[in-house]
């Protein structure tokens, strides 16, 4: 005989443990059966881009620190970029290196968040969490020596960054990158080793790299399908086409393959950090305000600069009046648009995978809402 | 290195398999007609000389007189991008672009934020709704002739009407006599 | 009297102090009770509410001090000190949690069911407390040696669930329900390998009373048993929906479950059920397996109980701190594919021996041991490879057939920064990414 059943619609957020910010999940379950879900977005919308409208454009970096507020770096690299390819800066060399070492030590310290909080969404109860926060702290430490904040950087100006780092950046960006590989050889053996992990995450949430560009969905949830795409790679900025790195492909499009480029990446980010510190030179780390003035008047027209963030393509699209501030700015969030695939990934999925499945698109609410 | 495709190439491209559907073009930019634009994006996706598979970015910018919606593409098996404008609204009447969600799915958050703050409706689209604010919110945040609530609320008061005026000038005369001017004070008076 | 109290020092020494008519205290110096003679009744009662407030408190105590212990634990495990600024150590930091607890508003929702709501605490708390009445924690402290002792265990610790049902329902919060649906699940599965775990112990010992089982262990069934002792651990874990079966409360999933609309002292009480329930059942591993409060003179059997409680408890938190949480579907698959199975073996294989030699003496306990380990070894290893999950076939992208086709062309030794500036001696430098290899993917 069969038991009929009625589906229950739960609100799942906005106040949730495990909802990686302000979001609200609609899902319909049937028993543990997710039947439907409908993302709720919005609750950590603060117009960022309408604030922009009335900012210089220097003022702007202070912004983009907000947005995406665990890889806030990468923000003001991809911003950066923008406005010098609208504005025609000329970056000075020292200043490029240098935002390339603080892009790739916040790529370390996204992943690290990524990794450790999927682990907490698996319900290990914080210990691995705190392994990889732990780590994120000395990482947000060095920033505290290049400028002075941790989390809202600002450290990037318009063709270079805020100022050069400090004689013992050095010194402790060595001992940090021995750190940080410690760190995830340590997360790699609970990930590896360990059979809940494993049986949680393999072959769930699976999608096909067809579905997943057609979804705009970039990042390391694509190359986890195994689409060889990486920006710093196919579209070097920067100067990345001075840096030879690896490109992590899995074939799996599963949690635990995003998962496991996400490690891999952080990995080969301090392979990339150490070839910039290899190339580092001396010289001034902005140009002099006589070359880019505090208030940038940038031409008429747009520019749209995107960069390999932590989570997928991130974007800047300025539009410029000849003003002070940006006519209008647009900020193509790889947070908001990886969620795109949401449904696809969780209908047809049990309760528990939920979170796992949601936690390892990486998302950020900051970034998702603006 | 990503390959941008010049203005004028890729309009004269475009116009090869879809005669008359293009407006003009300039820099790396073309600017399609709406009525055209459905037919040429899903022309930019299949074709073998374009093969734009990822939509990078959807977004519209007000220039008073008109609203313009940029797409940003990549191609993927090219390693090449493309830069589309469609211009709509023009006198600030009623805006609509055909949406491209049927072509790229990754348009379908991006739509509705753009209908969400700037107000340019997408046909088309499946969920046509409002992503970051919620249903009822007055008007489109980023539209350049929005009037935030407090300013709307400012704006509503006179000078010399209202607890607003009164209360301040209140507590301007309590402050002047030496005592500590309350909150609320201006509400009691 | 029952001469069943004789031997139970807890109880004799209370009534044989109160008590004027000492029929059952004859042997003991006190025979001259507090009460006059024919007031026995009363000193029955008396002691009943000592002991009653004795073991109340006792287990109160207990709890303030394991959750004490257990932030300390955890804070070694992450790497932090815990709790360490209220009395010594941090002793006092549960106290001052459960004075916050007491005076926080207690908020009963709207759509509650008042009376269902309220009840459920009571419900909760009263297994988790009627459990420690068999647990005989040194010689003769026990408040009653039940002859069905260890099916009383079984019986009280399973009106938990009812309570977390109770609770979910009344709260009319459909998380706690499915909060509740996986409570039910969980115990319907658990309770079954957690019994038949116990029927090799029950026939080791041919008694059902904890006082025999204790008797029986000459040595510790831990080293007889070792696969009933796995599947308990493991059932009692679940049981208590512990880490890495605790998907009733599910913080990353469920918030609280059953928990979530619970505040004040009603949620305190079911904390403390919680703790309780968490010392109840290493107190019942270590009667059941660890040989209890046998140990050597002249340590009393009090401090070894204790030590083996408290090794006990230790193993449950480094449990609860190390491991992910498994899914629903997973959890039912151990209980009834794994665990159900194993216990079968171990009857089995016991009953076999037992067959060979009926009356179990301590060499005859050590060749069974002997016999058991392999057995278990390798029944263990059978079933993870049963249930194991695989690793995957084959994550190396096929560089000649990619998933999807991507720009091979690069445009060498290009150097263009993206605002246009080449560096000075970008070509000598450069290593065009084309060149760069890409990594396979692992396992």
């Amino acid at each position: 005989m069969a038991i009929k059943t009625q589906p229950v619609t739960v609100n799942l957020g906005p106040q949730h443990p495990s909802t990686h910010g302000v979001f609200r999940l609609r899902v319909m379950f049937d028993g543990e059966e997710i039947v439907d879900v409908e993302p709720v977005f919005g609750y950590l919308h603060r117009g960022s881009e309408k604030l922009a409208e009335e900012r210089t454009y220097t003022q702007i970096v202070t912004l983009t620190d907000r947005m995406d507020y665990v890889s806030p770096m990468l923000n003001n690299q991809a911003y950066m970029l923008a406005v010098e390819k609208l504005a025609g800066i000329e970056p000075t060399q020292r200043g490029v290196w240098l935002r390339m070492i603080a892009a790739e030590l916040q790529r370390i310290a996204s992943h690290l968040v990524a990794t450790g909080f999927l682990l907490q969404d698996l319900g290990a109860l914080g210990t691995p969490l705190i392994y990889a926060m732990r780590e994120r702290e000395n990482i947000l430490d060095l920033f505290e020596m290049l400028c002075g904040a941790r989390i809202t950087n600002s450290y990037l100006r318009p063709g270079g960054v805020f100022m050069d780092a400090p004689t013992g950046f050095w010194l402790a960006l060595d001992r940090e990158l021995v750190d940080i590989v410690n760190t995830l050889d340590e997360l790699e053996e609970y990930l590896s080793g360990n059979e809940i992990v494993f049986s949680r995450t393999k072959g769930t949430a699976v999608l096909a790299p067809e579905l997943l560009i057609n979804a705009s969905i970039t990042g390391p949830m694509l190359r986890a399908s195994g689409v060889d795409w990486d920006l710093r790679h196919r579209n070097p900025y920067d100067y990345y086409d001075r840096i030879e790195f690896k490109r992590i492909l899995h074939t799996a499009s599963d949690n635990y393959a995003r998962y496991w480029v996400r490690v891999q990446e952080a990995r080969e980010s301090v392979n990339i950090i150490r070839q910039c510190v290899a190339q580092i030179e001396p010289g001034p780390v902005r140009p002099s305000f006589d070359d880019v003035p505090r208030l940038i008047r940038p031409p008429k027209g747009d520019a749209y600069v995107a960069i390999e963030g932590s989570k997928g393509e991130l974007g800047f699209y300025l539009v410029s009046d000849g003003g002070i501030a940006p006519y209008r700015m647009h900020v193509r969030a790889p947070s908001l648009i990886n969620l795109t695939l949401l449904r696809d990934m969780l209908i047809g999925g049990l309760f528990g995978d939920l979170f796992v499945s949601f936690g390892s698109v990486d998302l950020n609410m900051g970034e998702v809402d603006r | 290195m990503t390959t941008p495709w010049s203005g004028a190439a890729l309009a004269e491209a475009i116009e090869a398999f879809a005669p008359g559907s293009t407006d003009k073009s300039h820099g790396g930019d073309v600017w399609l007609k709406p009525e055209a634009a459905f037919m040429v994006c899903e022309g930019l996706k299949s074709r073998p000389e374009f093969k734009f598979d990822l939509l990078s970015s959807v977004t519209a910018v007000d220039y008073i007189d008109h609203f313009e919606v940029v797409y940003h593409l990549t191609s993927l098996p090219k390693n090449a991008s493309a830069v589309l404008k469609i211009r709509v609204g023009l006198g600030r009447t009623d805006a609509v672009v055909p949406s491209v969600v049927p072509i790229w799915r990754g348009a379908d958050y991006q739509e509705r934020e753009v209908w969400d703050l700037m107000g340019v409706r997408f046909k088309g689209h499946p969920n046509h709704k409002r992503i970051m604010l919620w249903e009822g919110f007055p008007g489109h945040p980023l539209r350049k002739d929005y009037v935030t609530y407090d300013q709307s609320i400012v704006a509503s008061l006179a000078p010399d009407d209202g607890a607003y005026a009164a209360g301040s000038e209140t507590a301007v005369e309590l402050g002047t006599a030496g005592s500590q001017p309350a909150p609320g004070a201006g509400a009691e008076a | 009297m029952d001469p069943a109290f004789l031997d139970n020092s807890l109880w004799r020494n209370i009534y044989c102090n109160l008590a004027g008519d000492s029929a059952g205290c004859a042997a003991r110096e006190y025979s001259a009770g507090m009460l006059p003679t024919g007031m026995e009744w009363l000193a029955f009662a008396l002691a009943a509410a000592a002991i009653i407030g004795l073991f109340v408190n006792g287990v109160l105590g207990g709890v303030i001090v394991l959750i004490w212990g257990e932030r300390r634990l955890f804070g070694r495990f992450q790497t932090r000190t815990g709790p360490n600024r209220w009395g010594p150590f941090g002793l006092l930091t549960p106290v001052a949690d459960a004075i916050k607890t007491m005076f926080k508003e207690d908020v009963v929702p709207k759509d509650a069911d008042r009376i269902l709501f309220n009840l459920a605490p009571v419900m909760i708390a009263a297994p988790a407390l009627l459990v420690f009445s068999v647990i005989p924690f040194g010689v003769g402290t026990y408040v009653a040696d039940l002859n069905v002792g260890v099916l009383f265990i079984m019986a009280v610790t399973s009106l938990t669930t009812l309570a977390v049902l109770t609770a979910a329902w009344s709260s009319g919060n459909r998380i706690a329900i499915l909060s509740a649906f996986r409570s039910v699940a969980l115990l319907i599965s658990y309770e079954i390998p957690m019994a038949l775990a116990l029927v090799g112990v029950i026939m080791l010992a041919g008694s059902m009373s904890l006082g025999q089982i204790i008797g029986a262990q000459s040595i510790p069934f831990i080293l007889v048993q070792p696969l009933a002792v796995f599947v308990f651990f493991i059932a009692a874990m679940a049981e208590m929906a512990r880490a890495p079966f605790d998907l009733t409360e599910a913080e990353s999933e469920l918030a609280a479950g059953y928990l979530n609309d619970y505040a004040s002292m009603k949620f305190g009480i079911f904390f403390l059920a919680e703790f309780m329930a968490e010392i109840s059942t290493s107190a019942i591993i270590t009667v059941l397996f660890l040989s209890g409060w046998r140990g050597w003179e002249p340590v009393p059997s009090h401090l070894w109980f204790g030590a083996k409680l408290i090794l006990v408890l230790f193993v449950i938190i480094w449990f609860r701190m190390t491991l992910p949480r498994l899914r629903i579907d997973q959890v039912l698959k151990l209980a009834w594919k794994g665990l159900f199975e194993l216990t079968l073996i171990n009857i089995i294989v016991t009953a076999v021996l037992i067959a060979i030699w009926p009356e179990p003496t301590t060499t005859r306990l050590w060749i069974m041991a002997a016999v058991n380990w392999p057995v278990a070894i390798i029944s263990i290893w059978a079933v993870s490879k049963l249930l194991g999950t695989s690793g995957y076939d084959d994550t190396e992208p096929d560089s000649d057939a990619p998933v999807y086709p991507v720009a091979t062309e690069q445009i060498p030794g290009s150097a263009v920064h993206i605002s246009g500036v080449t560096g000075p001696d970008t070509q000598a430098r450069i290593s065009s990414p084309a060149n760069s290899h890409i990594e396979q993917g692992g396992n």
